[in-house]
C-alpha cells in the first residue's frame, strides 16, 4: 500500500497497462506534448512515443470514432476526452456505434475501448464546462460506465476498464484529482458491475457515486462522531450495470435511504436509485427516499451562485437528519 | 475479368429485385435500400480489393456484401431476420457484417462508418500491416462533420484508407447541387491535401482501374478520395416512389442503366453473346431464388438469445429483464 493521489492512481494504471500490453495506446487532445489538461498522462509521450500517445486534432467525433474502429481491429485504445462536456460532440460515435457494434452485428466484433473523462463542477468553469452528464452514457445498454470515488478505485476500475472487451466510460472527477488515499501497489482490477459498501451502518443507507461517494464518507464519519448516527454508505462505482441488489439489501436493513448525486435531479441517476428502492424494499421503507442533487440551472460562474447550486456535505447532513426525523415520526415509540 | 464483372453486376441486379419483391411480400421489414444503378461501381470496386483489405460502408450495402464473397443466402437470410443471416438477424438490411471477409459493416447512421474506417486504418498503421481500408459513403455524406474530421485525421496521420463517395446524384430526395456548396465532391479532398479523382461509376473497368490507383496510394500512406458517379434507378428505399424526380430524369436514368449498357459494350467487343447473356441471367436468377428459399427456411432467432449480445465480457448485474417483468419478485 502507498498513499497516492487519485490523479497518480489513474496515471499508474495507464502506465502499467501500457507496459503490460502493446495493444494499449492513448489517444486524445493535448495528452502528449501538453501532458494532458489535468496531467494524468504526464511523462507518457516521452516514455512511449507518439505512436502510443497520440495527440489528436480538436475533433472529438473523429478521434473517438477512430478509436472505436481501431478497437474493432483488436487494439485497446484509451481515449481521453478533456472533460465530459466535450463528449457530446462524440455522442453519435459512442451511443450509436461503440455501444451498438457488438450486438448489432450479432457478436462478431468487440469494441475494447476506454473513454476516460472528468465530470464535475465547483471550479467556476461556467455552464458548459461543469456538467455531470454521465447519465447519457449510463442510459445505454452496450455501454459500461464506472465512476471511481477514491484513488484505490481509480486504479482498480481503470485496470478493469482497459482489460474489458466492451466500451467502458470511466468517469473521473475534477474535484477528486488531488484527493489522496491508500492504493495497493500490485495491479488488482475491480469487478465492473459491483457496488461497494464503503461503510457499514445500521441507521440509514446513503447511496452515492464519484465525488458524492467521497462526501458521503466524510459526512458519515462526522454524523457518527457528533450525533452517534450510524450511516451505511454505498458507493455505486458502476453506473451501468447497476448493482441493485446491494442497494436493496442495505435498505432492507436500515429501512431508509438518501441518495447523493452531482447531476440534476429530474430524470437523474438518483431517480433510478429511488425507483430501485421502491421496487425492492417498499415494505421495508420507513420514510420516502430523499435525493440530494444539483439545482436545476445551467451552472453559474459567480462563486456564491455556483456554491449554492452544487450539492454539499451540509445538504447531505440535512437530508439525512430530516429522513431520520421522518422515520422517528412513523415508528411507534 | 470483363465477364466476371458482368456476372457480378447481374447477380446484384437480380438479388436487389428479389429483395424488393420479398419486401412487398412482408418477408423483409424495416428500411431496405437497394444498389440498383450502382452495380458497376460495386463490381469494379470490390474486385480491386485484396481479401485482407477491410470494407466499411453505409446501409446501401447488399451488393457490396455479395461482391465481397459473402454467400447470397446469408445476405438474404439477414434481410429476413433469421439466424443464418450474416449478422445473425440482429442487423437487418442496413447492418450486414462478416468478420471472415473483413466486411466491417453496413451502418445506418449517415457518416457513422467514416470515423470507424479511419480508425481501422489507424490500427493497420499501428501494426505496420499492408492492408488497406475502403470506406464507402454516399454523396450526401460528404456534408457530415465526421467526414471532414476523418479526412483531416487520415491525411495528417498518413493512413492506408480510400474514401469512396458513391455519387448517385441524390441524398434521399435532395440533389447534390442543393446540398453541397462544392458539388464536384472529389475536390473536397483538396482541403486536406488528399489526392482524389472522379470516375464514371457506370463503367466497372474504369472503377476498377481507379480503385487500384487509389489503393496503391493508400497502401503507400497517402489516403485517397475516389468519387464514382452513377445513378439511383429507383427510390431512396424500397418504399420510396421517388415522385420528386421528373419523368424525363427517370427515363434518362433507365437509358443509362449500367447493366444494360455494359452488356451492349461486351456484346460489341464479342465477349458476350445472346446465349451467354441468357445463361448468366438464368444463373443469377437461380442463385437468388435459392437464397430466398434458404432465407425463408432459416429459423427465427429464439427469444432466449435476446440477452446474448449486449456485452462481450460478461458482467455482474447485467439486466436480463423482459418489459413486463418486475425487478424484484
Ligand atoms: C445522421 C443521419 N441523418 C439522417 C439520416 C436519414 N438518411 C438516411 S439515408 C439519407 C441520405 C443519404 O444520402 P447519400 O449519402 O447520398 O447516400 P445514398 O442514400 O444516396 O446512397 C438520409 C438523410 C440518417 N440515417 N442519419
Ligand atoms: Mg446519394
Amino acid at each position: 500500500m502507498s498513499v497516492i493521489s487519485y490523479r497518480q492512481a489513474l496515471h499508474d494504471a495507464l502506465r502499467g497497462e501500457m507496459l503490460r500490453d502493446d495493444d494499449v495506446f492513448l489517444i486524445g487532445e493535448e495528452i502528449g506534448l501538453f501532458e494532458g489538461s489535468y496531467k494524468i498522462t504526464a511523462g507518457m509521450l516521452a516514455e512511449f512515443g507518439p505512436k502510443r500517445v497520440r495527440d489528436t486534432p480538436i475533433a472529438e467525433e473523429g478521434f473517438t470514432g477512430a478509436a472505436i474502429g481501431a478497437a474493432m481491429l483488436g487494439l485497446r485504445p484509451v481515449v481521453e476526452i478533456m472533460t465530459i462536456n466535450f463528449s457530446l460532440l462524440a455522442l453519435d460515435q459512442i451511443v450509436n456505434h461503440a455501444a451498438k457494434i457488438y450486438g448489432m452485428f450479432g457478436g462478431q466484433a468487440r469494441v475494447p475501448l476506454v473513454i476516460r473523462t472528468p465530470g464535475g463542477g465547483g471550479q467556476q468553469l461556467g455552464a458548459t464546462h461543469s456538467q455531470n452528464i454521465e447519465l447519457y452514457y449510463a442510459f445505454v445498454p452496450g455501454m459500461k460506465v464506472v465512476a471511481p470515488s477514491s484513488p484505490a478505485d481509480a486504479k482498480a476500475l481503470m485496470l478493469a476498464a482497459i482489460r474489458d472487451d466492451d466500451p467502458v466510460l470511466v468517469l473521473e472527477n475534477l474535484a477528486l484529482y488531488n484527493t489522496t488515499g491508500e492504493v495497493p501497489d500490485h495491479d488488482e482490477p475491480a469487478e465492473i458491475g459491483r457496488a461497494a459498501v464503503t461503510r457499514q451502518g445500521a441507521d440509514i443507507t446513503v447511496v452515492a457515486y464519484s465525488r458524492m461517494a467521497a462526501v458521503a464518507l466524510q459526512v458519515a464519519a462526522r454524523l457518527e462522531e457528533e450525533e452517534g448516527i450510524d450511516v451505511e454508505v454505498i458507493d455505486l462505482r458502476s453506473l451501468r450495470p447497476l448493482d441493485r441488489d446491494t442497494i436493496v439489501a442495505s435498505v432492507r436493513k436500515t429501512n431508509c435511504a438518501v441518495v447523493l448525486e452531482d447531476d440534476w435531479l429530474t430524470y437523474g441517476i438518483g431517480a433510478e436509485i429511488a425507483a430501485t428502492i421502491s421496487d425492492g424494499a417498499f415494505d421495508w421503507l420507513d420514510a420516502p427516499v430523499r435525493r440530494v442533487a444539483m439545482a436545476e440551472v445551467p451552472l453559474p460562474y459567480a462563486k456564491p451562485l455556483e456554491t449554492a447550486a452544487l450539492p454539499s456535505a451540509a445538504d447531505a447532513i440535512t437530508a439525512i437528519r430530516e429522513t431520520l426525523d421522518a422515520v422517528a415520526r412513523r415508528r411507534p415509540s | 475479368m470483363l465477364l466476371a464483372f458482368y456476372r457480378q453486376m447481374v447477380l446484384v441486379r437480380r438479388f436487389e429485385e428479389r429483395a424488393a419483391r420479398a419486401y412487398t411480400e412482408a418477408k423483409i421489414g424495416g428500411y431496405c435500400h437497394l444498389n440498383l444503378g450502382e452495380e458497376a461501381t460495386v463490381a469494379g470496386l470490390m474486385a480491386a480489393l485484396e481479401p485482407s483489405d477491410y470494407v466499411f460502408t453505409n446501409y446501401r450495402e447488399h451488393g457490396y456484401a455479395l461482391a465481397r464473397g459473402i454467400a447470397p443466402e446469408r445476405v438474404m437470410a439477414e434481410l429476413y431476420g433469421r439466424t443464418d443471416g450474416v449478422s445473425r438477424g440482429w442487423g437487418g438490411s442496413m447492418h450486414m457484417f462478416d468478420v471472415a471477409s473483413r466486411f466491417m459493416g453496413g451502418y445506418g447512421i449517415v457518416g457513422g462508418q467514416v470515423p470507424l474506417a479511419t480508425g481501422a486504418a489507424l490500427a493497420i498503421d499501428y501494426r505496420g500491416g499492408a492492408e488497406a481500408v475502403v470506406c464507402l459513403m454516399g454523396d450526401g455524406t460528404t456534408n457530415i462533420g465526421a467526414f471532414h474530421e476523418s479526412l483531416n485525421i487520415a491525411a495528417l496521420w498518413e493512413l492506408p484508407i480510400v474514401y469512396v463517395v458513391v455519387n448517385n446524384g441524390l441524398g434521399m430526395g435532395t440533389p447534390v447541387e442543393r446540398s453541397s456548396a462544392e458539388p464536384e465532391l472529389h475536390k473536397r479532398a483538396s482541403a486536406y491535401r488528399m489526392a482524389s479523382a472522379r470516375v464514371d461509376g457506370n463503367d466497372p473497368v474504369a472503377v476498377f482501374d481507379a480503385a487500384r490507383v487509389a489503393l496503391d496510394s493508400a497502401r503507400a500512406g497517402r489516403p485517397y478520395l475516389l468519387e464514382t458517379v452513377s445513378g439511383r434507378l429507383k427510390g431512396h428505399s424500397v418504399v420510396d416512389p421517388a415522385r420528386y424526380r421528373s419523368r424525363a430524369e427517370a427515363e434518362a436514368l433507365q437509358a443509362a442503366d449500367p447493366v444494360a449498357a455494359y452488356a451492349v459494350r461486351l456484346h460489341e467487343q464479342g465477349v458476350l453473346t445472346d446465349d451467354l447473356i441468357a445463361g448468366i441471367d438464368a444463373e443469377a436468377t437461380a442463385i437468388v431464388a435459392a437464397a430466398a428459399r434458404f432465407a425463408d427456411e432459416s429459423p427465427h432467432p429464439e427469444v432466449a438469445t435476446l440477452f446474448d449480445y449486449t456485452y462481450a465480457t460478461s458482467v455482474p448485474n447485467d439486466s436480463r429483464r423482459l418489459p413486463g417483468e418486475a425487478l424484484f419478485a
